[in-house]
């Protein structure tokens, strides 16, 4: 140890393992590391840690399970109901955590097994559910994902949907024959962000049809989703939208990227859409299911749509998606971007709108990205230095730590309890800046971030508000974002994407960083 | 137009009725006989069945009956067996307090993934208790056996034997795989593994005058309350069952003198076999509401023959009663004459709750449970009002449809049930584990009087689509609506609710 290391090693105020930043800054400087990130303090780590692939036990997950995704994405379809192939105890406990998160009513149905069902087969089980709910909800669609009871019990759920089909059913006369989209969603594989990914694949494939190839145009009008799905299917199918593949944002940020696609005077189907049914206002009349969603009708239509988004640096690495088949199938041009989140991704963003509608950045737009660099400017010697530990679905961390990069902090821990093995390559290919200065983890939960933030320090956790456990034993701020939020009002509401989306993070983050040192000061200073 | 008065300064949301109107909406024929009318002859509610398939239950699983009853044990290793989902959902979301250690609020789990599923997850487990075990030294551990643990057919019992005997701590199977039966089977699953442990502990110097509490989960310091009342009383509460639990206390649980059951679905079992293994009477209680909190006192008193008891006891309810009363008198004047659907998990609590409700001089206009017997609908049917509606594992389109026409004012249930009241511009109180308000004991009454207050009486009201104060801007919603909307003058000034 230098003379200088073991001066720090013995000052309780250096907090960075014990190193000078001087010392780690030579040792990471690979080429990568841009000078302008020179105030970022490295920390002590190499490479890209991974956990062990089957750890024996897992302590306070920091994923969910795989229905969850797939419940989440079906409720974005209008009149849709979803209806998990499995017992009961896994449709209620994902409304009540939907419901916690959504504050909005999160119907669930379950084919209900028994013990005779796990025996016999859910065969009689599925046809009975999807008989009822035909009756008590009028569903335009029913999204049926599997649990891990039905895959084990390797139902064979299409031959089972098939004979649903083809069987005369005891149905009263009113009641339409709603479109049934199957999606196979075991959680010993995979996490919840994978059970919404292949949700919105199967609805995309399940539905989409070849369509007449026009002009891009046809907003949506206000309201328009709050039609019901049957007389929607008696109109003719919607004008040529661009499809927008989001990943798992909230339904603010749903509503602003369908702003941004009108600034950029696009229509856009959002696959899925629970901006509103997830976020609704209070009730003038009974809803069996919730108004608003992206319909059958605009489902169908997609294969005729001129341009395709898919959001997420993780999606974008993934070989089958809504977006690879909208691609392969109907030859759609498909753009494949992160979450934009920060001036770079959003940047990517507007790239692919100017492709998709042959236009320049609207002023509007042009502002907020205006404004964002001018804010970063603002708070730049706040946040230099500044660590973070991000965690969540793989490109909520993907986004938040290329983002964070671009402000001077660094995000020295990325960590998800999922498993794609993309999440590294897609931090580390969005920001090469990061490599050496970020440990991503895969497969991590909040036993493995724990022990790992007591030794990286951070200054901030940004992510769900299942690290408030730990931000709170920490004595560092939280900033609260991603899937849940059961410890604050608003979730649906907080906004991470695009220039303005962005502008609102970056501001919680500064103010939290700011509020932290006013709070720590012995002063207390009203000027900062 | 107006027919109740208000108290001052309360915003006056009585006169206006409900504009939405439940029309159309189908109960599934299957469900018809799960539901009866309080005053009308019929046969008992149909109860105590596996969900109907496709309906939405308000019900969880035979694990979420294990999970409920055994969290609060808060010095034991809880890991759930299974992939992620079960513990996921299960992780820190309950009310329930601890004095001490916090390691139950904690979520374990094997995260079985597919090759576990494929060869089995015997090892998995086995290593992962080891590892726990070693790492947080707790006083006994459960391990909860989820769906397909059923069915890749692990030898459960036999690792937590082996491991026992490798780590010198209980460690108890709990078999509670979601789909065989209902939370019922689950809350004798999780009586079964407690009641294994009774009988290994001392029992020296436990009083005559000795209780355990079972069937109280502290939800927000409840059992603190309760055991402060008896404190007062001089009776010794050896064990609580399962609420700030602690594996020693119910070793020597045995000792107690008397059982008290509080919430009788979930640990009338475990009372039965305390009673036929170690000869230890119980009775069924209740803490919620002053009549029922009252009795549960004066029941001990008389249990054990003894007037000082008793007398302590009528002290105990002197003070407690003229600390709340004052208050709850004034918000009774408000209100007087509204009317409540109850949804719950257990009969017994809805019998407390259709009592706490006509202390504030409220009516029940729909009581249901989840898991209420036969025997619990007639009493049910013969407590309550003419005309209430009685229902067995409802669903909220069934919920939303009673809510409208009773047009209730308040809705007690949990997180679940929320929504519906919400979106349906009805008042809510939780009155579920996830809670964080402390409801049982005198205190308790008066913080649900106050909850119940705070939401009934809310401005808020003024402004849903359903009192038709406000118009909804939204297109399709009806032209009454909208020729009736009170101009924002019309409303009062509201004083912050207590
Ligand atoms: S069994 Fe599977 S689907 Fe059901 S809650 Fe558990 S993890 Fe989720
Ligand atoms: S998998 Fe089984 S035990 Fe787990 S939540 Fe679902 S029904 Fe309950």
């Amino acid at each position: 140890m230098s003379s200088d290391e073991a001066f720090f090693a013995s000052n309780p105020l250096q907090n960075a393992g014990g190193r000078s930043p001087a010392s780690r800054l030579l040792q990471h400087n690979d080429g990568s590391c841009d000078p302008a990130f020179a105030s970022c303090e490295p920390v002590p780590f190499d490479a890209v840690a991974e956990r062990p692939e089957f750890p024996s036990a897992s302590t306070n997950p920091c994923k969910l399970c795989t229905p969850l995704g797939a419940c989440l994405a079906f409720r974005g379809i209008a009149g849709a109901v979803p209806l998990l192939h499995g017992s009961q105890g896994c449709s209620t406990y994902i409304r009540r955590y939907l419901i916690s998160h959504f504050r909005e009513p999160v119907d669930i149905a379950s084919t209900n097994f028994s013990e005779d069902t796990a025996v016999f087969g859910g065969r009689k089980n599925l046809h009975v559910a999807l008989d009822n709910i035909g009756r008590q909800y009028r569903p335009a669609l029913i999204g049926i994902a599997t649990t891990c009871l039905s895959e084990t019990m390797g139902e064979n759920m299409p031959m089972l949907i098939g004979e649903y089909g083809a069987e005369a059913r005891d149905l009263p006369a009113a009641v339409d024959r709603p479109a049934l989209v199957y999606v196979s969603t075991p959680s010993f594989k995979g996490t919840h962000a994978d059970g919404f990914h292949a949700a919105v694949r199967a609805l995309v494939e399940t539905l989409a049809e070849a369509g007449r190839k026009s002009e891009v145009g046809g907003q949506k009008s206000e309201g328009e989703g709050r039609r019901s799905e049957i007389e929607d299917r008696k109109t003719e199918i919607p004008p040529r939208r661009v499809a927008l593949m989001p990943n798992m944002v909230s339904p603010a940020d749903l509503r602003h990227l369908r702003d941004l696609c009108s600034e950029w005077g696009t229509g856009v189907t959002l696959v899925p859409d629970y901006s509103e049914t997830l976020d609704g206002p209070s009730w003038a009349d009974f809803e069996r299911t919730p108004a608003g969603g992206t319909t059958v009708a605009e489902l169908r239509a997609l294969g005729g749509a001129p341009a395709a988004i898919e959001l997420g640096h993780v999606l974008a690495r993934t070989e089958h998606t809504a977006g690879t088949h909208l691609k392969s199938k109907f030859h759609v041009s498909l753009h494949r971007i992160g979450l934009p989140i920060g001036v770079r991704a959003c940047d990517e963003f507007s790239a692919a709108m100017e492709a998709a509608t042959g236009r320049e950045m609207p002023r509007r737009i042009a502002l907020e990205r205006g404004r964002l660099v001018d804010s970063y400017v603002d708070a730049h010697k706040y946040l230099a230095g500044k660590k973070a530990v991000v965690y969540g679905e793989e490109d909520l961390v993907a986004g938040l730590a290329v983002f964070l990069a671009e402000t001077g902090v660094t995000p020295v821990l990325c960590a998800s309890g999922g498993r794609t093995k993309h999440l590294a390559d897609a931090i580390f290919g969005a920001a090469p800046e990061l490599r050496g200065r970020a440990e991503v983890r895969e497969g991590s939960d909040f036993g493995d971030i724990e022990a790992r933030a007591a030794e990286l320090k951070p200054d901030l956790l940004i992510g769900s508000s299942k690290g408030y456990k730990l931000a709170r034993s920490l004595g560092i701020p939280l900033v609260r974002c991603g899937f849940p939020v059961h410890d604050r009002l608003g979730a649906q509401r907080i906004r991470l994407l695009g220039y303005a989306g962005t502008q609102e993070l970056f501001d919680r983050i500064v103010n939290a960083v700011l509020e932290t040192k006013q709070e720590d000061s012995e002063i207390g200073y009203a000027y900062l | 137009m107006k027919t109740t008065m208000a108290s001052e300064g309360s915003p006056d949301l009585s006169i206006q009725p409900s504009t939405l109107k439940p029309s159309g909406i189908e109960i599934l024929p299957s469900r018809v006989a799960s539901i009866a009318e309080a005053g009308k002859p019929g046969k008992g509610v149909n109860c105590g069945k596996t969900s109907v398939a496709g309906s939405v239950s308000q019900r969880a699983c035979v694990f979420c009956g294990s999970r409920v009853v055994l969290y609060p044990i808060a010095d034991a290793l809880h890991i759930v067996h299974g992939p992620i989902g079960c513990a996921a959902y299960t992780w820190d979301i309950r009310g329930a307090q601890s004095s001490g250690p916090q390691l139950f609020r904690n979520a374990f789990s094997t995260d079985l993934q597919e090759l576990d599923v494929i060869y089995g997850g015997e090892k998995k487990l086995e290593r992962a208790l080891l590892e726990l075990i070693a790492r947080h030294s707790p006083k006994a551990a459960f391990v909860y056996g989820t769906c397909i643990v059923g069915l890749i057919g692990d030898d459960v019992n036999a690792i937590c034997k082996s491991v026992a005997a490798a780590t010198g701590i209980p460690v108890l199977p709990v078999a509670s795989e979601g789909f065989k039966g209902t939370k019922k089977d689950g809350y004798k699953a999780a009586c079964e593994a407690v009641f294994k442990l009774i009988g290994t502990g001392d029992t020296a110097g436990i009083s005559p005058f000795s209780i355990n509490l079972l069937g109280d989960f502290n939800i927000a310091g409840e059992t603190w309350v309760i055991r402060d009342y008896f404190a007062r009383m001089g009776v010794e509460v050896v064990a609580t069952i399962t609420g700030d639990g602690r594996i020693d206390a119910i070793r020597r649980c045995h000792g107690a003198k008397l059982n008290l059951v509080q919430c009788s679905g979930s640990m009338t079992h475990l009372a039965k076999k305390m009673q036929a293994a170690h000869g230890i009477p119980f009775k069924r209680v209740s803490f919620f509401g002053i009549e029922d909190m009252s009795a549960a006192l004066y029941e001990v008193a008389k249990h054990f023959g003894s007037d000082e008891l008793m007398e302590k006891a009528r002290a105990v309810v002197r003070d407690e009663v003229g600390k709340i009363y004052p208050q709850l008198r004034a918000w009774r004047e408000d209100l007087k004459g509204r009317k409540a659907a109850i949804y719950v998990g257990g009969a017994f609590k809805a019998f407390s709750l259709v009592r706490a409700l006509r202390t504030l001089g409220m009516r029940t206009a729909l009581v249901g449970t989840q898991t209420g017997d036969a025997e619990d609908y007639n009493t049910l049917r013969e407590m309550c009002d003419p005309g209430t509606i009685v229902v067995d594992d409802s669903n909220p389109i069934e919920l939303a449809k009673f809510c409208l026409e009773q047009d209730v004012d308040l809705f007690i249930g949990g997180v679940k049930e929320r929504p519906i009241a919400y979106k349906l511009g009805i008042g809510f109180c939780d009155h579920n584990h996830e809670r964080k308000e402390c409801l049982a004991g005198f205190v308790g009454m008066l913080n649900f009087a106050r909850e119940v207050h705070a939401s009934v009486c809310s401005p808020v009201w003024n402004f849903v689509p359903r009192r038709s104060r406000c118009r909804s801007l939204l297109a399709g919603d009806s032209e009454a609506n909208a020729s009736k909307l009170a101009p924002a003058s019309g409303l009062k000034p509201t004083e912050a609710v207590a």
